[in-house]
């Protein structure tokens, strides 16, 4: 099969699949069913990821959002033990105007991206594998990457000091 | 046929309708894990715009190291993500622990 028609079929079924998941995220009553939602929005980033030759990106998208944060949200969501939210799909002043930003926004960015790029045809691209990143973190990129290091730990003893059950004993 | 094929405004399209829809979810939903999750969905559909430039703008060269400067990008942002979804989660479960809820419209103690 032809790489073009290939790479239309994939943009087509996933960026569907990507939107079918944000709508979803927006509608759903009940928190689990969102995050479900979620997941299916994280997944088709990550075959729009393939489809544009990024394939590492697409398996750290899977990896770690759809696996580590989203099983993350789940936990918590179920830890909680959460009623539905009333009134999802209610009119209201608030929602109508979120709705008219919502599309401003999409109007404006897009006479953005006419307005200062070319339409160009997706080209060649061969800096999405693992070699090429992984040179880039070993050369150009170390500081930030070991910073990411101390900013992960810093989370996790962050996220352990705020939701401890605080007990004063003084 | 021929003018389904994607050019790279069809993924800053999909990529900013994303962003919009999760602007809508924080600006709409009341329940503060699913307005967090909107919150995701945004930072997810800038990472996609970023493939995307990185694929517009970084031309194939034999030397890789001038390269994947935007897959870079992508990949600190995603790290970030994940720190701060460690935070805001402990933050839910600590007002959840307060309250009983996580209603957003139920928290206004800085409110004055």
């Amino acid at each position: 099969m032809d790489a073009a028609i290939l790479q239309t079929i994939l943009f087509w079924i996933f960026s569907l699949l990507g939107l079918a998941g944000a709508v979803g995220l927006l509608i759903n009553k009940n928190p689990v069913y969102a995050a479900l939602s979620l997941i299916l929005n994280f997944f088709s980033i990550a075959g729009l990821y393939l489809s544009l030759g990024a394939e590492f990106l697409a398996a750290i998208q899977i990896l770690v959002y759809a696996g580590a944060i989203m099983v993350l949200f789940l936990f918590v969501i179920m830890l909680l033990n959460l009623q539905d939210e009333k009134g999802v799909l209610k009119y209201d002043a608030r929602r109508g105007a979120a709705f008219v930003i919502g599309i401003a926004f999409v109007a404006e960015m897009m006479y953005v991206f006419r307005s200062f790029f070319d339409d160009s045809v997706l080209g060649d691209f061969k800096y999405g594998s693992v070699e090429p990143i992984g040179r880039q973190l070993m050369t150009n990129y170390l500081f930030p990457f070991e910073i990411i290091s101390v900013i992960l730990l810093s989370a996790l003893i962050g996220a352990i000091v705020v939701a401890r059950k605080h007990t004063y004993t003084d | 046929m021929e003018n389904l094929i994607p050019t790279t405004y069809s993924y800053l399209a999909v990529s900013a309708v994303m962003f919009a829809l999760g602007i809508i979810g924080v600006m709409t939903r009341k329940n503060g894990i699913v307005v967090f999750m909107c919150i995701e969905l945004m930072l997810n559909s800038v990472n996609l715009a970023l493939v995307t430039f990185s694929k517009m703008w970084e031309v194939s060269s034999p030397d890789t190291a001038v390269g994947a400067t935007g897959s870079m990008l992508v990949f600190f942002v995603m790290c970030v993500a994940a720190a701060e979804a460690v935070v805001g989660l402990s933050v839910i479960i600590a007002l959840f622990r307060n309250k009983l809820d996580i209603d957003i419209n139920n928290v206004n103690i800085f409110k004055w």
